[in-house]
């Protein structure tokens, strides 16, 4: 293929992607070491009030934005360096924290991008080995089940994954919420009142169990597919050999599947690292938030409407930065595929 | 695919798996089955602590009526005609267009009209005569008493009070746009990278690869500024002599792109961009290079070979490339949420204005309403497409 006519098909996909995802990037880094504020001006007011045979004035300092002619307010941008950085890092609570007399890490988890960031590595670790888990019994029970069922079973397994995730995540929290049946059932169950909802830990657990109904499904239909390529002989010939049904699945099934549950699980390492739906769809931001989360609601207009986008450019960046770490393995397996391949 | 007899497990066993699937299924589908019941009860039976109440909505069947027997296996056999009416109109009204895509169009519009009036006319009514005219036969008649308390109150509070039906119309905006736009742009930039063997092409899709992690508040991060500001930053392109009065052609003004669904239409197919250009690649490479080389033998150029040979046999992964485009647009919340103001939100970000209101007892049910409408497309379209759905999955696995 000449690289006029490849310049010709791929032109309008490269475009689109350097438009609208390298210049962002390269626009929020430069963000990240500004920041904009209004300009501020000292003015000097009289201020008379009416009093008895001469008014009382006095001359009052105010501060107040400087407005152009158009009424509207002037802002600057400065170059602030890394202050940006350090305002979400907070190193010298860090020092004191690990300093004598500090509460250690405890202390360092109240500054809020250390708690994303506490949430959003445990959430990923959580649950992949439980997507994985659960991805692979249900590949290997349905692969069990009779072939006229598997249909309908393999549509009902698949709705958690294709629902929208704010709305699967507000689906679970209904089922716990106040006087719920779940909450009613657990109460039977332990006989102890349960609120889901009062405390951090209960509602992680609730965006865990989340999140695994709604990936484990796609790590099923993987698996499900792997499954129908494995090689009979292989099994047969374990079987001939007196291998039982837990060393089948041990030494011939898992090692045939290795690949995909490699694939599954860096999907779900990417995917994981952005979690942020279930922030939304079980409102926890008061007690558990996800680095995406942190971003979002720099970006969201508070109270003034104004909204804090170098802090939130800065909190990209640092999301960012953990993303490339758990995908240079990924990138470093490809490029020698690729050498491999030539 | 058989499997050989020594490999069937044992009674037990098969008990234990069969145990299992059940539960796995009920755990599937309870959350969503329990709020679409919950949806359709009065506030005190949604949210009563007895299940029975919620199940039956006694206080319902008081207030509003509800469904009898008679109801609920019209209502199925209704559905169930509607499940099967699409492929025949299709086969009908197809060969009589005698283009295959007006007859889909045809058919679509058909099936539409017929739904609508299935639901909204015939059925009530049928519902009403037959309970009408079985009342006075005595054991009969029962058969036609309400016991499900049912009412669409909160759908109706949804759809009309709190007009979530501009919400749906923005949806449908943004989804098409981003479904159309990102396959044709994704369709030939994948032909091309399957095509092409060379050094560059590797490095595009290397770069799309690290694209496809970034967390998507990294970019809006991005556009925030940029969108809000969009007018001033712009206006220079409007003013200058070269392209000026080209852009004036569609607006006198720069835009403000904040709260313009066209904008969010492009930011949504670019962050879509490496995912479907990957997806169209693993599905051309599938197709046989002979077969286009072959065109070109007799020809054709690049994009003539494409144009007659592989457009004919690209459907099935447009297809599926395009659902999951759907789905991400469709279920997008952070960019939409940040990108787009009240007027011009979508349906999923739109959900929270019912979630922050907590003052009544039916705020609450209204939101579930709210959320079983969103959910409710969705349904439908992994009723109808799970087929492609599964192999598109499987497809991009198996090729890594």
């Amino acid at each position: 293929m000449k690289f006029r006519t490849f310049a010709i098909f791929v032109g309008p996909s490269v475009v689109l992607m350097l438009l609208f995802i390298a210049w962002p990037l390269v626009s929020v880094l430069i963000d990240s070491f500004h920041v904009s504020r209004p300009v501020m001006e000292t003015v000097s007011v009289e201020v008379c009030t009416p009093g008895f045979l001469t008014q009382t004035c006095t001359r009052e300092e105010t501060i107040r934005p400087l407005v152009d002619a158009a009424g509207q307010p002037v802002t600057e941008r400065l170059y602030v360096g890394l202050e940006s950085y350090r305002q979400l890092l907070q190193p010298d609570v860090i020092a004191h924290a690990f300093s004598a007399g500090g509460k250690g890490l405890g202390e360092v988890l109240n500054i809020e991008f250390f708690r994303a960031l506490r949430f959003t590595i445990t959430f990923t670790l959580v649950t992949l080995p439980l997507v994985v888990g659960l991805g692979l019994v249900l590949a290997i029970a349905m692969n069990a089940v009779v072939a006229q069922l598997r249909g309908v079973l393999i549509f009902a397994t698949l709705l958690p994954f294709i629902i929208t995730p704010v709305i699967g995540a507000l689906s679970i929290r209904w089922l716990f919420v106040g006087d719920a049946v779940l909450t009613n059932f657990l109460e039977w169950l332990t006989g102890h009142p349960v609120a889901m909802f009062a405390q951090g830990w209960t509602i992680e657990i609730l965006m865990y169990t989340y999140r695994v109904w709604h990936v484990a499904p796609f790590a099923f239909i993987i698996f499900y597919a792997g499954l129908q390529t494995l090689d009979q002989d292989a099994l047969e010939s374990a079987i001939v050999d007196g291998a039982s049904r837990w060393e089948r699945l041990r030494l011939v099934i898992i090692p045939h599947l290795a690949p995909l549950i490699i694939f599954v699980s860096l999907i779900h390492l990417m995917d994981a690292y952005r979690v942020f739906d279930e922030v939304i769809g079980f409102s926890s931001q008061a007690h558990v938030i996800s680095l995406q989360y942190l971003t979002f609601n720099f970006l969201m207009p508070d109270q003034t409407g104004g909204r804090a986008v170098s802090r939130a450019a800065a909190s990209s960046m640092l999301t960012m930065i953990g993303i490339v770490i758990l995908l240079i393995p990924l990138l470093a397996r490809t490029w020698r595929d690729h050498k491999r391949g030539r | 695919m058989s499997t050989a007899r020594a490999l069937q497990p044992g009674a037990g066993l098969k008990l234990l798996n069969g145990g299992f699937m059940t539960l796995w299924v009920i755990v599937a589908l309870f959350p969503m089955v329990w709020i679409a019941v919950m949806s359709f009860r009065a506030p005190v039976d949604a949210l009563a602590t007895n299940p029975l109440d919620v199940l039956l909505g006694p206080v319902t069947l008081r207030q509003s009526g509800g469904l009898s027997v008679i109801g609920i296996v019209l209502g199925l056999v209704a559905l169930i005609g509607l499940f099967i009416a699409p492929g025949r109109i299709a086969r009908a009204m197809i060969p009589r267009m005698g283009k295959v895509w007006l007859g889909w169009l045809v058919t679509c519009a058909l099936f539409a009209a017929l739904a609508a009036i299935v639901l909204l006319g015939a059925l009530p009514l049928a519902v009403r005569a037959a309970e009408w005219l079985l009342a006075p036969i005595p054991l009969v008649g029962t058969l036609g008493k309400p016991f499900i308390g049912t009412t669409i109150d909160h759908y109706r509070a949804v759809w009309v009070t709190h007009e979530f039906w501009r919400n749906f119309l923005n949806s449908m905006v943004v989804t098409f746009g981003v479904v159309t736009v990102s396959l044709t742009v994704g369709t030939l930039a994948g032909y091309a990278l399957a095509r092409s063997g060379s050094n560059l092409a590797f490095w595009l899709l290397i770069i799309a690869l690290v694209f496809r992690a970034l967390p998507h508040s990294v970019l809006v991060t991005g556009y925030v500024p940029l969108f809000l500001q969009s007018r001033e930053a712009l206006q220079p392109l409007w003013d200058s002599a070269a392209l000026g009065w080209f852009l004036k052609l569609f607006s006198a003004q720069a835009p403000t792109l904040y709260g313009q669904p066209i904008a969010i239409i492009f930011v949504l197919v670019s962050i879509n961009q490496p995912f479907t250009i990957w997806m169209m690649r693993s599905f051309f490479a599938n197709i046989p290079r002979e077969l286009d080389e072959a065109a070109r033998v007799d020809g054709c150029g690049y994009l003539g070979a494409f144009r007659r040979v592989i457009m004919p046999v690209m459907w099935p992964g447009v297809l599926t490339t395009g659902l999951f485009s759907f789905l991400l647009a469709y279920n997008d919340y952070l960019v939409t949420a940040l990108l787009l103001d009240a007027q011009s939100q979508t349906m999923v970000p739109a959900i929270s204005q019912f979630l922050n209101r907590d003052t009544r007892a039916a705020d609450q049910i209204e939101a579930i309403a709210a959320a079983v409408s969103i959910a409710a497309p969705l349904f439908l379209l992994v009723m109808v497409f799970q087929k492609q759905i599964v192999s598109g999955l499987t497809q991009g696995a198996v090729k890594g």
